[in-house]
């Protein structure tokens, strides 16, 4: 599979990604090699196979809904990058 | 005080014997770790304060009588992917360059109840995404044998750090042969368990559905004892298995008698450096003087574990990396007026290149249009792929594999071409979509004097019996105290 610069740039948009020009081109030839290798696939035959997303063979593993103590307020805000009163601090997201 | 050519359980029995105090273990460490790790630069972080209080600490227990492991007070480091409260975890990227976790990792936790001295950080590929810690935005560690080459990775920061004697042993992380590989190419030992059996709470995610926590040590010995206390159910791991426990109790008799060996014969084709062939074919053939019995037989489907790999993996990748957006932790652009701005910007300007090359690979095959023709098939190859181990597991105990087939490159050899990197992960990679289990222990060295790696691959849960092997393979060899000879004679 080869890919065009209009689908490189399709997959920057959902990968929340901006490339600069030379790294697109660096990008859209490495990814058509990797591709063309990863169509070797192709040569098996999977009619049928069910497709394996996990190694082992169950769906869900719930918890009981059970209210606990969780990380302190600050202590997760920590972290962050801006905070203000308390919260997460974006650029404003509504007018 | 010289300790470099100790393993963990014999500083352990010194610390407990009294022969040295655990701040006298930690400072010989860290001595090794100043002295070498200004070249190595297999370290992120250091913690030398921190450490020598908690040697402090564990002596104060271990002289008010509490019974601990035999690892009490032995001192080690941690990739850096795996949380550390208050310790920076940065996973070797930009995006993390100041993230310091408010909490321990699971095996963080047990590691630590288990008197663990922790020195400090690891290096390692940006994100556990490579396999030579080149893409480390703290620069490249080098392979303890040869400065200009490799240590292999993800994991290579622990592997090296263990080769070169500046810890005794390290965790590391493997989600396609990152704890293996570099310790093939660094002459260590390593254990890649079974999917489920170490929680993967505090793990930071690269691929879910294969990523495991595990040990690096200088012989599989070591390996087992710290497997056995950082394994477990955790239900903070919704992945991890309930109502089982690792049982080494029989695995050190040295005996590998009547047990069955498989050698896919396709493994050992195109592609295989000679000198490694000649290893790994060499230490099957010593197991089958010890007793063992060698079985031939082939694989083909393995052939495509690569292909399935990268799909599977950038695919889980690309999911798990859209939590980095710059706002709750982690780097943050400062360009950028609106919301979307600082989601693009930061992770544009966070991550590097291999980074954002598997998030784009991973959102490709996931994209409608593409979804059926890669992804759906990548997990019909992966069932294909764990039908044939089940197959394989029914004539025999276990597999024996090269581990890489090379051993380690020179720095920068490899780093413009990723599908040339990507095909060094064949051997391993088949293993992680399968969720079982391998050992990895040196076996030779080819003609450069560089380190040569095999691995032995069992059904699920089935570690005991690869270490049994893997440790009987050891009582008759040296490959694995090779190194740390070398280094008394000063030439290492």
């Amino acid at each position: 599979m080869i890919l065009d610069i209009k689908l490189i740039e399709y997959l920057e948009e959902l990968s929340r990604l901006k490339l600069s020009d030379e790294e697109k081109e660096k990008v859209k030839k490495d990814l058509s090699g990797i591709l063309s290798y990863v169509d070797s696939l192709n040569e098996l035959d999977t009619t049928d196979v069910e497709p394996m997303s996990h190694p082992f063979d169950f769906t869900n593993n719930f918890r009981k809904d059970e209210v606990k103590p969780s990380f302190d307020r600050e202590l997760i805000l920590k972290n962050a990058p801006k905070k203000k009163d308390g919260c997460f601090q974006v650029p404003k997201t509504v007018e | 005080m010289e300790l470099y050519d100790k393993t963990a359980l014999e500083i352990g029995r010194m610390i407990k014997n009294k022969d040295i105090s655990c701040r006298e273990a930690a400072k010989a460490y860290i001595e090794n770790i100043k002295a070498k790790d200004g070249e190595l630069n297999s370290f992120v972080t250091v913690l030398e304060e921190e450490g020598l209080k908690q040697a402090d600490e564990v002596q104060k227990r271990l002289d008010l009588g509490e019974e601990l492991s035999p690892l009490a007070g032995v001192p080690m480091a941690i990739k850096d992917n795996i949380c550390t409260k208050d310790v920076l975890t940065s996973c070797s990227s930009k995006m993390l360059y100041n993230f310091k976790p408010p909490y321990n990792a699971c095996a963080v936790e047990k590691i630590e109840a288990a008197g663990a001295v922790v020195l400090g950080k690891t290096n390692m590929d940006e994100f556990a995404m490579g396999g030579s810690t080149e893409t480390s935005y703290y620069g490249a560690t080098k392979n303890p044998y040869d400065y200009e080459r490799v240590p292999g990775g993800s994991s290579g920061g622990s592997a090296a750090a263990v080769g070169a004697g500046l810890v005794p042993y390290a965790l590391g992380s493997d989600t396609g042969g990152s704890i293996r590989q570099p310790c093939s190419f660094c002459g260590v030992s390593g254990i890649k368990p079974t999917y489920g059996g170490v929680s993967r709470y505090g793990l930071v995610a690269f691929a879910s559905s294969l990523d495991q926590i595990g040990p690096i040590g200088k012989d599989v010995r070591d390996c087992a004892e710290i497997l056995s206390v950082i394994s477990g159910h955790d239900r903070r791991d919704s992945t991890s298995v309930k109502g089982f426990e690792y049982d080494f109790s029989d695995s050190f008799d040295g005996s590998v008698k009547g047990l069955k060996i498989g050698i896919p014969t396709n493994f050992y084709g195109e592609g295989l450096n000679e000198d490694v062939k000649t290893s790994v074919l060499g230490a099957a053939k010593l197991l089958k003087d010890m007793g063992a019995e060698l079985y031939e037989f082939e694989m083909p489907v393995v052939d495509y574990a690569v292909p399935a790999y990268y799909i599977i993996a950038c695919a889980e990748a690309s999911s798990n990396l859209s939590r980095y957006d710059g706002i709750k932790y982690g780097y943050r652009s400062n360009e950028g007026e609106s919301l979307l701005d600082v989601f693009v910007n930061s992770r544009s300007e966070g991550f590097g290149m291999e980074v954002k090359r598997r998030i784009m690979l991973g959102s490709f095959v996931l994209s409608s249009g593409y979804y059926d023709a890669y992804y759906k098939k990548g997990l019909q190859t992966r069932a294909l792929i764990k039908k044939s181990f089940n197959e394989a597991f029914e004539k025999c105990d276990m597999i024996i594999s090269p581990v890489a087939p090379t051993t380690a490159f020179k720095i920068g050899e490899n780093i413009t071409d990723p599908l040339k990197m990507y095909l060094g992960d064949i051997y391993t990679v088949a293993v992680n979509l399968a969720g079982i289990p391998a050992v990895s222990v040196p076996c030779g060295f080819d003609g450069k004097g560089l380190p040569v790696g095999l691995q032995l691959i069992g059904q699920t849960f089935s570690e005991a019996k690869l270490v049994k092997a893997a440790y009987a393979y050891q009582q008759n060899t040296d490959w694995h105290k090779r190194a740390f000879e070398k280094m008394k004679g000063g030439s290492l």
